[in-house]
C-alpha cells in the first residue's frame, strides 16, 4: 500500500501543468575552474591523464600533508563575481563539508560555507521573444572536486557493482558553486528561462576565459530544483502564494536536458498535486537515455555535514585595489556585445540566435576580423560547417577549420579560383585535415578550369553530342543552354567557369 | 692546549653531554658523527628495553648522513650547529621512507612517501635521525600509555609515566638515548612530559615552525617544537627547524627570533626590569604542594635575578581546559576521518555482513583506533553536529577570544608569564587510564598557550619526592625569546646551585633488557 | 541529568564511521557524558555578543601562485593502498550516491 501513494501518477503534459500551477526554479552550477594547478595543491589540472598520475601528498590526503589555496583561482572567482554584479567579501573563509566517501581524500571537502566570496548578484538572461529575465543570484564560492570512481562488475552503475576503482587526477580541482535565489515569475518560461540561465553563465565564463566550460565533459555541471505551487487567484499577488515542495535533480549536464528535466519534473510534479499526493523533498537523478528522473537513493539520516572553519586555511581578504584591478580586465557583458555584433554584422534576431546557440560568436567574429563579410561568415559556418560538426557530434571549434580558412576560401572564391562547388569540395578536404583551403585545391586539383581551348573542346563536343538543343537555341529558346553548360561541367567534372562556358556556347551555336 | 678537551677527559660517555658541547666537539674534529650516533645507538640497545622510548631506530640512514656530515667537515665545507649531532622523532611526522605510525595500529604499515618540512630541514643541516619515538596515539594523551605500541616509560622512575603525549622524545632525551628530540604540542605534549622527565621543551609560537608533514589532532592548536636537556640545546633545534615555509598557510612568513641568542643571554642570570607575572589562575587549587614549593622557589630566584614578579590575573583561564577538550576533538573528528582504509594503512572486512566502503570503514575504524582516539573523535562529532555546534564549538571559539584578550592583557603589563607546567609530578602508570577526565587535568596549565598561539617553554626547577618539576615561562606569540632567556637564566641559576644538570641525580637506568626498538635498515619503501 | 544519551552516542559513531561494540557504547556513553558535562562551562563564561575566534592568530591571505609542480608517481601514490588495480585504489562496493 504504501509502495503504491510513493509511485507518481502518469505525468502531466507540461502546457497543462503550467496552467494549473506556478513554478519557482533554483539552480547550482558547478564550473571547474581551467587554472593550471589543483585549488589547493601544484598538481595539473588534467583530463584524461593516466589514473592516480596528476596526485601528490595533498590531493590525496596524506596524513600531514596541508592545503595551500591557489591564488589564480581566487582571482577567477574575484573577476566572476564582479562579473555577476556580486559583492566581494571582504573576507571570506574555507569551511571543512564532512561526510565518509571514498572520492573524497580526506574524507571532507573543503568548501566555503557561511562566508563565500561573492554574494548577492545576478545575471540577466535574454529569452528566444527578445526580452530579457533577471536571475538573481544569492552566491557564488569556492571549493574542490572530487575523484573519479569506476564501478566495476553488475551493470557498471554505482548498484550492483563488485567494487570499485578510485582515481585521484580530478581531485582538488578548482570548482566554482554559483547558486541562484529561487527564481519566481516565469510562468511557462519556466525551462528556457533555467536553460538561458545555464548558457548565459557557460558564455560569461568563457569570455572571462575562467573555464573550459564543456558541459560534455562535466566542466559546467547543474542541480536543478523545482517547486509548483497554486496558482494566485485573480487579484492575488503570486509571489505571496507559499513555496511548495521542491526536488532536485542532479546530473543535468547538458542545456537541452535543463529544459528536458524542468519539463518532466513539472509535468511530475503537477501530477501528484493534481492527484492530491504531495511532492516529495528529495534529490533526484535525471536519465539523459529516458530523459526521465528518478529518486537518488534515500538516506536513513538527514546528512549531518558537521561545517566548521578550516584551520588549516587563513580568510581570504582581498586587497580592495586587487579587486578594481581585476574589474579593470571584465571582458563586455556577452549580452551586451551580442547586441552589438548583432547591429555590425546586420544579422536578424533569428540569424544572430543561431549563431549564439551554434557557439559560434567568437569564430564569426573572428572569420569576419579576417576580412570575410559577416553574411558570408555565417554562410559557411551555419550552413555546411553546422552540418558537419553536428553529424560528427563535436563542436564548432572543435572542427579543423579555422576562421582564417574560410577567408582564405573567400578569397579563392573572389579570385575566380574556386566556384562555389570546388569551395565546398576544398573545404571538405580541410575537415579531412589535408591542410588549409589553398592547399587541398592544389593537391586535389580544384581550381577553376577557364582556358578557353579546354573549354572550347568541351563545348564543342556538347554541342556535337546534342543537336536538337543547339536548334532550340538556334529557335530563340536561349534557357536551354542550361543542359549545355550542365554537360560541360559534368565532362569538366564541375571545375569549369560556368559563366564563361555559357559565353562560349553563344559564340560557337553564333546567337 | 685545545680550548675544546677530548670527551674522554670530560665525561666518558659521549650520550651525557649537551648538543651544544657535541656541536663544539664535532667543530673541533675532536668527535664524528659516527661516533655520535653509535653511542646513541648503543645507549638505546642498553637501556630502551627498560624505557621503551623508541618505536623504531634508522641506523642505516642515520649512519649515511652521519657519514656525509663527517665528509663535508673533513672538506672544510661550511656546516651549520647541529650537523652531526643525532636527533630523535616523534612518529607523528611523516619521515620518507620510514614507517610512521603515530602510535597506532591503524598506520602499523603506512610508510610515508614525503618528508615533513621539518624533518627535510634536519635532514640538509645534517642531523642524523637516529628513530622515531612513542607517543600517545595521534598525540592523545599525557602519559604516552595510549600507545598501541606499549607505554614509555619515565626514566626517574621506570613504574612512572613519562608525560605525553610525547612521553617517547622525552624520555629519550632524559634517558641519554638522544640529544635532541622533536616533539609537536597541541595542549602541552612537548611541555608536560619536559616537565615530568626533567627535561626541557619548547611550544613554539603557532606559525613559527611549520606543520606540514605533522599529522594533525588538532591543526588550529598542534605546532612542533625541541625537546632537550638544556635551553641553549633547544633553542639550537628550534633555529633549525623554525621558519615560513610555503606549503603550511598558516606558518609565519617572518624570521625566526633569535633564541639561541637570547638562551646565551638568559645564562647570564641578569633579569633586571624583566616584568615576570605570575598567573593567579595556575597556582593553587589541583596543584601538588611539592610542585608548589619547587615554583615558589624558582619565584625567589627570579627575583634574586632582578625580575619584577607581580600577579597577573587571567580569569577566562578557568575555561580553557573546557574549551580546548571541545576545539580539540572537534577538529581531531575531521583530521582522522581520513583513516577510512582506502588510500593507505590497514584494511578490516566487517566480522559479519557484506563488506562495503561503509562496513569496511567502520570496521577499520573499529579495529586501528584506541579507546581514547575514538573517545575524542566522538566527542568531537558531537560538539560539530547539527544543533550542538553553537552550545559547544561555537562556545569553545568564544572562549578562545577571552583567553587570547587574556594573554594581550597580561602582555601589556608583563613581558613573561609562569607558572607550573604540570599541577602533579609523574603519576604511576595506569593510575588515570580509566578516568579520561583525571587525565586531561594534567593539561589545564599548558592549554591556554595553544588556544592563544603564544610560545611556552618548560624548564626543569627541582624535585618533588625525588620527582622533576617544571616551570613553565609563556611569552608574547612572536617573542618566543623571552621563554629562552626567561629559561636559560632559571637554569644556570639552579644548575649552579645543583652542581650541575638536574639529569645527574637521576637513577641508573637498568641495562640489558631488550630493546622493543625495531631497527630499520635502508628505508621501509617510500619515494623521492 | 545525562547530557548524551547511549543512543546518541550510537548515532555519532555512525557518523564517524566507528562500529563500536554494545560494550564499548555502554562504556563511552557514561565517559563521554561526564566530559560534556564537564567540558559545557564554556556556555556560562560567553555571551551571544562574544566573537567566535578560529585560528590562534589573526593572519589572512596564504596562497601560491598557479605553478605546476611534481608530485608522486602513480607507484609512489598507491605505494601503501590497502588494495590497488590498474592503477588505481581498489574499495570494496560503494553503496548509496555521492551526498
Amino acid at each position: 500500500m504504501t509502495a503504491q501513494t510513493d509511485m507518481d501518477p502518469t505525468p502531466l503534459d507540461f502546457d497543462e501543468a503550467m496552467e494549473r500551477f506556478d513554478p519557482v526554479f533554483g539552480i547550482e552550477v558547478h564550473v571547474e575552474l581551467n587554472t593550471k594547478t589543483k585549488m589547493f595543491c601544484s598538481c595539473p589540472t588534467t583530463f584524461g591523464a593516466p589514473p592516480n598520475t596528476a596526485v601528490c601528498p595533498v590531493c590525496l590526503g596524506l596524513p600531514g600533508s596541508m592545503p595551500v589555496v591557489n591564488h589564480k583561482a581566487i582571482e577567477s572567482a574575484i573577476r566572476l563575481g564582479l562579473a555577476l554584479h556580486c559583492s566581494i567579501a571582504p573576507s571570506s573563509r574555507f569551511a571543512r563539508k564532512q561526510y565518509f566517501y571514498p572520492d573524497v581524500s580526506k574524507d571532507y571537502q573543503i568548501s566555503q560555507y557561511d562566508e563565500p566570496i561573492d554574494a548577492d548578484g545576478y545575471l540577466d538572461v535574454t529569452l528566444a521573444d527578445g526580452s530579457i529575465f533577471r536571475v538573481q543570484i544569492e552566491r557564488a564560492h569556492m571549493e574542490e572536486d572530487a575523484a573519479k570512481n569506476t564501478h566495476i562488475g553488475g551493470t557498471g552503475h554505482i548498484q550492483g557493482a563488485a567494487y570499485s576503482l578510485v582515481d585521484y587526477n580530478r581531485c582538488g580541482t578548482p570548482l566554482i558553486e554559483i547558486v541562484t535565489r529561487p527564481v519566481e515569475g516565469t510562468g511557462a518560461h519556466v525551462a528556457e528561462v533555467a536553460r538561458a540561465y545555464v548558457a548565459g553563465l557557460r558564455d560569461l565564463v568563457i569570455a572571462l576565459g575562467i573555464s573550459d566550460a564543456r558541459m560534455d565533459r562535466g566542466s559546467i555541471r547543474a542541480d536543478v530544483n523545482l517547486s509548483l505551487r497554486p496558482k494566485a487567484a485573480p487579484g492575488e499577488d503570486q509571489s505571496t502564494v507559499p513555496l511548495g515542495r521542491r526536488s532536485e535533480t542532479k546530473n543535468v549536464n547538458s542545456l537541452r536536458a535543463i529544459e528536458q528535466a524542468i519539463r518532466f519534473e513539472a509535468g511530475r510534479q503537477a501530477a501528484r498535486l493534481a492527484a492530491g499526493l504531495t511532492v516529495k523533498q528529495e534529490t533526484r537523478m535525471w536519465h539523459e537515455e529516458s530523459k526521465d528522473t528518478t529518486p537518488g537513493r534515500s538516506k536513513e539520516t538527514a546528512e549531518d555535514y558537521r561545517y566548521f572553519p578550516e584551520p588549516d586555511l587563513l580568510p581570504v581578504v582581498p586587497d580592495p585595489a586587487w579587486i578594481e584591478e581585476l574589474r579593470g580586465t571584465l571582458p563586455e557583458p556577452p549580452a551586451q556585445r551580442r547586441a552589438r555584433l548583432q547591429k555590425e554584422w546586420g544579422y536578424s534576431d533569428l540569424e544572430m540566435r543561431d549563431v549564439v546557440n551554434a557557439g559560434a560568436i567568437d569564430l564569426v567574429e573572428q572569420t569576419v576580423a579576417a576580412g570575410v563579410t559577416a553574411a558570408a561568415a555565417r554562410k559557411w559556418w551555419m550552413g555546411e560547417l553546422a552540418r558537419t560538426a553536428n553529424e560528427q557530434g563535436v563542436e564548432l571549434v572543435e572542427l579543423t577549420v579555422t576562421p582564417q580558412d574560410i577567408a582564405e576560401l573567400e578569397q579563392l572564391i573572389a579570385g575566380g579560383k574556386l566556384n562555389d562547388k570546388l569551395a565546398r569540395q576544398a573545404l571538405a578536404g580541410t575537415l579531412q585535415g589535408e591542410g588549409s583551403p589553398a592547399h587541398v585545391m592544389e593537391a586535389r586539383g580544384l581550381a577553376v578550369v577557364s582556358d578557353d581551348s579546354a573549354l572550347t573542346k568541351a563545348v564543342d563536343d556538347a554541342l556535337a553530342a546534342n543537336p536538337d538543343i543547339v536548334e532550340k537555341i538556334k529557335g530563340g529558346k536561349v534557357k536551354a543552354a542550361g543542359a549545355i553548360v550542365g554537360a560541360v561541367m559534368k565532362a569538366t567534372r564541375g571545375q569549369a567557369d560556368a559563366g564563361r562556358v555559357r559565353e562560349l556556347i553563344m559564340e560557337r551555336v553564333g546567337v | 692546549m685545545s680550548p675544546v678537551a677530548a670527551p674522554t677527559n670530560e665525561t666518558g660517555d659521549l650520550t651525557r653531554l649537551s648538543a651544544a658541547r657535541m656541536s663544539e666537539l664535532l667543530a673541533a674534529k675532536e668527535v664524528s658523527s659516527r661516533e655520535l650516533v653509535q653511542a646513541h645507538l648503543d645507549r638505546i640497545d642498553r637501556v630502551d628495553g627498560a624505557v621503551h622510548a623508541f618505536l623504531r631506530t634508522m641506523p642505516e640512514q642515520a649512519f649515511e648522513a652521519a657519514d656525509a656530515v663527517d665528509r663535508a667537515r673533513a672538506k672544510g665545507e661550511a656546516l651549520g650547529p647541529l650537523a652531526g649531532v643525532p636527533v630523535a622523532v616523534k612518529d607523528v611526522l611523516a619521515t620518507n621512507g620510514t614507517v610512521t605510525t603515530c602510535g597506532s595500529k591503524i598506520l602499523e604499515n603506512w610508510t610515508p612517501v614525503y618528508d615533513a618540512t621539518v624533518i627535510e630541514k634536519l635532514r640538509a643541516v645534517g642531523t642524523p635521525l637516529i628513530g622515531k619515538t612513542n607517543m600517545d596515539e595521534f598525540a592523545m594523551g599525557s602519559s604516552t600509555e595510549h600507545s598501541a605500541y606499549g607505554a614509555t616509560h619515565n626514566p626517574w622512575d621506570l613504574d612512572r609515566i613519562p608525560g605525553g603525549s610525547g612521553g617517547g622524545s622525552a624520555a629519550a632525551v632524559g634517558a641519554f638515548e638522544a640529544p635532541l628530540a622533536l616533539g609537536s604540542d597541541t595542549g602541552g605534549s612537548i611541555r608536560q612530559p619536559a616537565s615530568v622527565t626533567g627535561t626541557v621543551g619548547t611550544k613554539p609560537t603557532y606559525g613559527g615552525v611549520s606543520r606540514y608533514g605533522l599529522v594533525a589532532m588538532a591543526s588550529s592548536l598542534d605546532q612542533v617544537g625541541p625537546v632537550a636537556r638544556g635551553v641553549l640545546d633547544a633553542a639550537l633545534l628550534h633555529a633549525a627547524i623554525g621558519g615560513h615555509d610555503p606549503h603550511d598557510s598558516t606558518s609565519l612568513d617572518e624570521p625566526v627570533p633569535d633564541v639561541v641568542a637570547a638562551a646565551k643571554l638568559g645564562a647570564a642570570r641578569d633579569l633586571k626590569g624583566v616584568r615576570v607575572g605570575i598567573v593567579g589562575q595556575l597556582r593553587g587549587e589541583g596543584f601538588q604542594q611539592g610542585v608548589l614549593d619547587r615554583y615558589a622557589e624558582a619565584l625567589g630566584l627570579l627575583e634574586d635575578m632582578g625580575a619584577e614578579v607581580s600577579v597577573v590575573d587571567c580569569p577566562s583561564f578557568e575555561y580553557a581546559l573546557g574549551a580546548y577538550y571541545l576545539i580539540m576533538p572537534s577538529e581531531a573528528s575531521s583530521n582522522l576521518a581520513r583513516f577510512d582504509a582506502m588510500r593507505y594503512g590497514i584494511r578490516v572486512a566487517p566480522e559479519s555482513g557484506p563488506a562495503t566502503v561503509e562496513t569496511v570503514m567502520g570496521a577499520t575504524r573499529e579495529a586501528g583506533f584506541g579507546d581514547e582516539v575514538k573517545r575524542r573523535i566522538i566527542l568531537g562529532t558531537y560538539a560539530l553536529s547539527a544543533g550542538y555546534y553553537d552550545a559547544y564549538y561555537g562556545s569553545a571559539q568564544k572562549v578562545r577570544t577571552l583567553v587570547q584578550a587574556d594573554f594581550r592583557a597580561a602582555f601589556e603589563k608583563v613581558d613573561v608569564l609562569v607558572s607550573p607546567t604540570t599541577p602533579t609530578t609523574a603519576f604511576k602508570l595506569g593510575e588515570k587510564l580509566d578516568d579520561p577526565l583525571q587525565m586531561y587535568l594534567s593539561d589545564v596549565a599548558t592549554i591556554p598557550a595553544n588556544l592563544a598561539g603564544t610560545p611556552g617553554i618548560s624548564v626543569p626547577i627541582g624535585l618533588a619526592d625525588g620527582l622533576p618539576v617544571g616551570l613553565q615561562v609563556l611569552a608574547p606569540a612572536r617573542a618566543d625569546e623571552w621563554c629562552y632567556r626567561l629559561g636559560a637564566a632559571v637554569e644556570a641559576a639552579l644548575e649552579d646551585q645543583w652542581g650541575g644538570p638536574l639529569l645527574n641525580q637521576a637513577p641508573a637506568l637498568p641495562e640489558g633488557t631488550a630493546s622493543a626498538a625495531k631497527p630499520v635498515s635502508g628505508t621501509e619503501g617510500g619515494a623521492r | 541529568m545525562s547530557v548524551l544519551s547511549r543512543d546518541e552516542v550510537a548515532h555519532l559513531a555512525h557518523l564517524a564511521r566507528i562500529s563500536l561494540t554494545d560494550q564499548e557504547l555502554d562504556l563511552m556513553a557514561t565517559q563521554l557524558d561526564a566530559v560534556v558535562d564537564a567540558v559545557a562551562v564554556v556556555q556560562s563564561a560567553v555571551t551571544a555578543d562574544t566573537p567566535a575566534t578560529s585560528h590562534p592568530l589573526p593572519l589572512t591571505n596564504g596562497w601560491r601562485e598557479d605553478v605546476v609542480q611534481p608530485g608522486l608517481s602513480n607507484e609512489a601514490a598507491l605505494s601503501s593502498a590497502p588494495r590497488e588495480e590498474a592503477g588505481q585504489f581498489r574499495v570494496p562496493q560503494i553503496l548509496g550516491e555521492e551526498p
